[in-house]
C-alpha cells in the first residue's frame, strides 16, 4: 500500500497523538480485510505531533463514535485519487455502548442486554450523563 | 405513549393541568369514583415503601379500579434474576398502568423503554421521585393559591434529598421564584443543580441556620439531616439544632408560612409544631394521593 496514495477511502487526519489505536480499535478496523495504516507522532504545525490513519476502502464509518473519541479528528473522504469531501466532528448529542455507566446505583449495572446510552450535557465542558441515572461522565477532550 | 419518569419531562402547563384535575377530584370525588372501573394498576414495588405504595394503591381504589403487584423484591421474580424489561413486558399483559419503585436509579426508563402501557416512576434509588413533587407543588398552589412569586427555604439535606432537587427543577420553571437553601457546608446542593439554576437566572441565597431566613420564607420544605453525613463531630454539635423546627422558630415566621416535610420525619419537625395550621405536611400526603389520581387518569386518557 502507497500510504500517500489512497484510491477509494479514507484519511483520518488531526488524531491527537496517541489516540489511532483507540480509534482503530472503536472503529472496528482489526476486522477489516484492506489495507489500513496508521501514522503515528507525525509532525504537525497547528498539533505539535499528531497520529493519522489511512484506510484503503471506502467502509461505513460511525463519525459519532470517532466524534466522541476525538472531536479534533478530520475525516477526508478520497474517491478516485481526489479529495471529494472533508468532514469535521464534533461531540455527538448521543454516544450508544461507548461508555459504560460507573454509578454502582445505575440500572445499567444489572440489567442485561441494555444499550449504554449517554447524552450530551454541556458541550464546553465536554460533559455527558448516563439516560438512566443522569451521573455525569466527562469526556477529557473538549472541542 | 406518555410515561411520568421525571418532573422535567413535563412542562408547566401539563403540571398545571394535572393540579386542576387534583382540585376537580378534591371537589367532586363522586365523579370519579367509576372512571378506572375494570381498570388494573400493577405496583411493583422492589423495595420497601409504605406512603407512595399505599397512595398509588388508594387513588386507584378510589378510581374504581384495581390493584395487583408485590411490596418487596423477594417476592417477585426478580429474586430469580428477571429483567425490569421481562417483568414489565410480562406485567404489560395484565395492567394498564405500573407504577415501579426501584432501587436502582434508572430501573422506571428502561421499563418504559419496553412496557407496553404507561409507567410511572414511584422513586428510584436516590435519582427522581416525580410524585413527590408533584404532591409538593399541589400542597403549595392550595395553601399559597398560586406556585409562581414565591420565596421558598429548602433546609437540611439539600446534597442527597431527591425531593429537593425535584422541586427546585419543577419550581425553576415558574417566573420569580427564588429559594434560600439552609444546609450545613457538606450538605449543600450538588454543583450541576446550582449551575442549572444560575443559567435560568433563579435567585438562590446559601445560609447555614434556619432562624436566620425564617421571617423572610413563604414555604419551608424541611428534609432530614443525618448524623453521619457530618465531616465532623464539632460541626454536627454546632448546627444539629438549626435544622430541627420547633415552636420558637415557629414564632419567628410568617404568619402565612407553610411547612412542607416530604415524610418520614424523625426529629427534624418537633411534634409540638404538628397542630400549627402552618405545617401541611400530612395534607401534603392527602394531596399526594389526589395527584397520583389526577396522573393515572391523564395517562390512561391518553392511551384510549
Amino acid at each position: 500500500m502507497n500510504i500517500d496514495g489512497i484510491q477509494n477511502g479514507y484519511v483520518i487526519d488531526h488524531i491527537h497523538a496517541g489516540k489511532a489505536m483507540l480509534i482503530y480499535h472503536y472503529l472496528g478496523l482489526d476486522r477489516l480485510d484492506c489495507s489500513v495504516a496508521i501514522i503515528k507522532n507525525a509532525k504537525s504545525q497547528r498539533m505539535g505531533r499528531k497520529d493519522i490513519i489511512k484506510i484503503d476502502e471506502l467502509i461505513p464509518i460511525d463519525l459519532e463514535i470517532l466524534g466522541y473519541i476525538d472531536p479534533h479528528v478530520t475525516v477526508n473522504i478520497i474517491r478516485d485519487g481526489e479529495r471529494i469531501d472533508k468532514k469535521h466532528l464534533a461531540l455527538p448529542e448521543r454516544v450508544v455502548n461507548v461508555i459504560r455507566c460507573k454509578n454502582p446505583r445505575c440500572i445499567t449495572q444489572i440489567e442485561q442486554d441494555i444499550e449504554h446510552v449517554f447524552v450530551l450535557a454541556d458541550r464546553d465542558k465536554g460533559t455527558y450523563r448516563c439516560l438512566y441515572c443522569e451521573v455525569a461522565h466527562r469526556n477529557e477532550e473538549k472541542p | 405513549m406518555r410515561h411520568m419518569l421525571d418532573i422535567t419531562d413535563w412542562s408547566i402547563e401539563e403540571i398545571n393541568a394535572l393540579m386542576d384535575q387534583a382540585d376537580e377530584i378534591i371537589a367532586r370525588p363522586d365523579d370519579y369514583a367509576d372512571a378506572m372501573r375494570r381498570k388494573k394498576l400493577a405496583s411493583l414495588f422492589y423495595e420497601p415503601s409504605t406512603r407512595t405504595r399505599l397512595s398509588f394503591e388508594a387513588a386507584m381504589i378510589e378510581l374504581g379500579g384495581h390493584v395487583l403487584g408485590f411490596s418487596d423484591a423477594g417476592s417477585s421474580s426478580a429474586s430469580k434474576g428477571e429483567s425490569v424489561s421481562d417483568t414489565v413486558r410480562t406485567v404489560g399483559c395484565y395492567a394498564d398502568i405500573i407504577a415501579m419503585r426501584h432501587p436502582k436509579e434508572g430501573a422506571p426508563t428502561v421499563a418504559a423503554q419496553f412496557s407496553p402501557v404507561p409507567v410511572i416512576n414511584a422513586g428510584d434509588g436516590g435519582h427522581n421521585h416525580p410524585t413527590q413533587t408533584l404532591a409538593d407543588l399541589l400542597t403549595i398552589r392550595r395553601e399559597k393559591g398560586r406556585v409562581d412569586r414565591l420565596v421558598v427555604g429548602m433546609c437540611g439535606d439539600l446534597q442527597f434529598g431527591r425531593t429537593v432537587h425535584s422541586l427546585m427543577s419543577a419550581m425553576s420553571r415558574y417566573p420569580e421564584v427564588s429559594f434560600v437553601l439552609i444546609s450545613p457546608e457538606e450538605l449543600k446542593i450538588p454543583g450541576y443543580l446550582r449551575e442549572s439554576m444560575r443559567r435560568q437566572g433563579v435567585p438562590l441565597m446559601e445560609v447555614e441556620k434556619l432562624e436566620d431566613v425564617i421571617p423572610a420564607l413563604d414555604i419551608l420544605y424541611m428534609t432530614r439531616v443525618q448524623r453521619e453525613r457530618f465531616f465532623n463531630e464539632a460541626d454536627y454539635v454546632r448546627l444539629k439544632d438549626s435544622y430541627i423546627l420547633d415552636p420558637d422558630k415557629m414564632t419567628l415566621a410568617r404568619k402565612d408560612l407553610t411547612v412542607l416535610h416530604p415524610l418520614p420525619r424523625v426529629n427534624e419537625i418537633s411534634h409540638a409544631v404538628d397542630n400549627d395550621p402552618r405545617a401541611c405536611y400530612f395534607k401534603q400526603v392527602l394531596n399526594g394521593k389526589y395527584m397520583r389520581m389526577a396522573l393515572i387518569l391523564k395517562l390512561l386518557e391518553a392511551t384510549k
